[in-house]
């Protein structure tokens, strides 16, 4: 399958960042466009172009949609979030989106609140995201000044305002009732779902939450009209998806392709294979917490329904490449590790649960572990899904699992060896995770003078 | 600090709801206050906010980016998340602490240079990624990593 580009497409051969370069190409036409159909038909298109959401779930954006009350018929504002949280490991898309076609995806936020009737829309951005905001930020100033957005869009006699809200490191922000109660001024714990955002979302208003790339899609479906654009790709995956990939592979970086391009393709063909002269061993295909593919299921297609047959997912389109120098106890330990990082403490099987595979797997990885604790390392793996309020604790019991049932041998040499039997040579020796370094933190005495001065006259005059 | 009331006060107008400024609140207290969030911090967010300063320091040690500790004049962050790990990040995570004398987690004795480990950054495919005072750098390597350091050395 050819390499396709729809979101980058024009974005290689010129400055697309700036309002007049992406006016040349035809920019805000869709949403002109737009503005001249009606609502409803403009869900029509989005149902028609059947476009998965991009963030990690794949729901169909336009049955998202639809599922909001009309603007007629709710006392409450509707809001539109964009969820620019970005941060499963291994995804770097949105990024690219956002530095180098910041004007699509704006166009796609006011296309998207044009059709579900919003006023008000909110850009949640990764607090990490420094220079992202300020090409956003400056992306946003042009539209307004253009009249694409703010006080009576194009004439149209709709305003709609758009607030940047910048997130400061959590990875359960970009889970979207996470997020909700993040840009609520709350610590981000996810919500009971029923009632989903559509309902009772922002300041319990119906909400619609979209990914990045998923609202920079939107344009290109106005644009070809949405049979056309579910033409492409393959059977219930349409479209593009831009690929974020990484790890051993020469030629890391983010692709467009095709729904249904296969990942050896991706690997050896885009990608450049595997630095070296190492062998390809493993492939995690949608960001850390989806299940692991063996080096034998290369051909796998990058689409839906194949990931979901291999018994995996497409997840966030990141693919993660491992070669034959990483021990897979490692890698489950640095992947639990960081969900044990990141689990907001809300529910107790996701809060113990990734500090027991934690343990566990630093017992097996150190050569200590009994025959019986790798029972229990899969027993609390199933104890965590599925028995909490959001899948972040699935999301490392999933992957930690699927590297015992693929590799199982190797864990048992471990338990068998009483020893790593890499010998300190894998590519992930030693590797020291944020949790471990907070324990160091706290151990380390911070030595600051004139900081720790004022620290201390504080701590006097309030302590 | 009238300056700091002003301005969480403006931030929170761009909001339904003033509690919604939060994290901006926070931010900018933490820049007035020299890149951490001291006790009175938090009674400067509450009080632009209505909250109380309990509250902000629940919802600051939440997230990874507000510091509750003294931290230097610069920050330097390696990701060590799986993407970088198999292409070395460790490697660079030593190279920098024995160009700055530090471990991971701990600052420099004259406070200039806080080095820590962080979570996927973001730029997995050029990893190593570095993020030094909030700018990107990718990819990093460990013989990169006297030049980063001696920039920075330059810029205090
Ligand atoms: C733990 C967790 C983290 C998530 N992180 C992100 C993220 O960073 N960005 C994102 O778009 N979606 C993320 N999601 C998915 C969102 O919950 C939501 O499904 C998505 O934003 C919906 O947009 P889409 O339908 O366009 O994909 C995450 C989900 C979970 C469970
Ligand atoms: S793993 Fe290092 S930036 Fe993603």
């Amino acid at each position: 399958m050819p390499r396709r580009e729809l979101l980058l497409e024009d974005a290689d051969t010129r400055d697309l960042t700036k309002l007049a370069g992406y006016e040349a190409i035809g920019g805000y036409a869709s949403l002109r466009k737009a503005l001249d159909m009606e609502r409803q038909a403009v869900l029509a298109e989005l149902l028609d172009a059947n476009v998965r959401g991009r963030g990690g779930a794949g729901f169909p954006m336009g049955r998202k949609a639809s599922f909001l009350p009309h603007p007629d018929d709710t006392p409450k504002p509707i809001y539109l979030v964009a969820n620019a949280d970005e941060s499963e490991p291994g995804t770097f898309k949105d990024r690219e989106i956002l530095l180098r076609v910041p004007h699509l995806f704006v166009e796609g936020v006011v296309i998207a609140a044009y059709t579900i009737g919003s006023g008000h829309a909110f850009i949640y951005l990764r607090g990490e995201y420094l220079a992202e905001f300020e090409v956003v930020t400056a992306a946003l100033e042009e539209a307004r000044a253009a009249g694409y957005l703010g006080k009576n869009v194009l004439g149209s006699g709709w305003d709609l305002t758009v607030v940047v809200h910048r997130g400061a490191g959590a990875y359960i922000c970009g889970e979207e009732t996470g997020l909700l109660e993040s840009l609520e001024g709350r610590r981000g714990q996810p919500r009971t779902k029923p009632p989903f955002p559509a309902i009772s979302g922002l300041y319990a208003s119906p909400t619609l939450i979209n990914n990045v790339e998923t609202l920079a899609t939107v344009p290109k479906i106005l644009e070809l009209g949405g049979k056309k654009y579910a033409r492409i790709g393959v059977e219930n995956s349409a479209g593009t998806r831009v690929f974020s990939l990484s790890g051993n592979v020469v030629n890391g970086g983010n692709y467009e392709l095709e729904l249904g391009t296969t990942l050896r393709e991706l690997i050896d063909e885009i990608g450049g294979g595997i630095p070296d002269g190492r062998e390809l061993k493993a492939i995690i295909p949608g960001g850390s917490s989806v299940p692991v593919l063996t080096a034998a299921e290369v051909d796998t297609p990058l689409d839906f329904d194949s990931m979901a047959q291999a018994g995996t997912m497409l997840g966030s389109g990141a693919v993660i490449v491992i070669d034959d120098r990483c021990c897979m106890v490692q890698l489950g330990l640095r992947v639990a590790q960081f969900y044990m990082h990141e689990s907001c403490g809300k529910c107790t099987p996701c809060r113990e649960g990734t500090r027991w595979m934690v343990q566990l797997l630093r017992k097996i990885e150190e050569g200590e572990a009994t025959q019986g604790e790798l029972d229990v390392l899969l027993n609390v793996c199933d104890r965590i899904l599925g028995n909490c309020l959001c899948p972040l604790g699935d999301a490392a019991a999933m992957p930690v699992a699927s590297y015992v049932a693929k590799f199982r041998d190797e864990f048992q040499r471990h338990i068998d060896e009483g020893a790593c039997p890499f010998g300190g040579e894998s590519s992930l020796a030693g590797v020291l995770a944020p949790v471990d370094q907070h324990d160091a933190h706290l151990r380390s005495q911070i030595e600051v003078p004139g900081i720790r001065a004022e620290r201390e006259s504080l701590t006097e005059a309030h302590g | 600090m009238s300056g700091l009331y002003d301005a969480i006060r403006s931030v929170a107008a761009r909001y339904p709801e003033s509690r919604s400024a939060i994290l901006p609140a926070l931010r900018l207290a933490q820049q007035e206050h020299g890149g951490w969030l001291p006790p009175e911090a938090f009674r400067d967010v509450a009080e632009a906010l209505e909250l109380t300063p309990a509250y902000c320091r629940a919802v600051a040690s939440f997230y990874d980016m507000f510091h509750l500790e003294p931290v230097g004049r610069h920050m330097v962050e390696v990701c060590t998340n799986v993407s970088c790990a198999l292409v070395g990040a460790q490697q660079v995570l030593e190279a920098f602490e024995g160009e700055l004398g530090v471990a991971a987690g701990e600052t420099t004795p004259d406070g200039e240079v806080t080095l820590r480990t962080v979570e996927c950054a973001g730029g997995c495919g050029w990893g190593t990624v570095v993020v030094v005072d909030h700018r990107y750098h990718e990819p990093v390597r460990p013989e990169d990593v006297a030049e980063i350091v001696r920039e920075l050395r330059d810029a205090s």
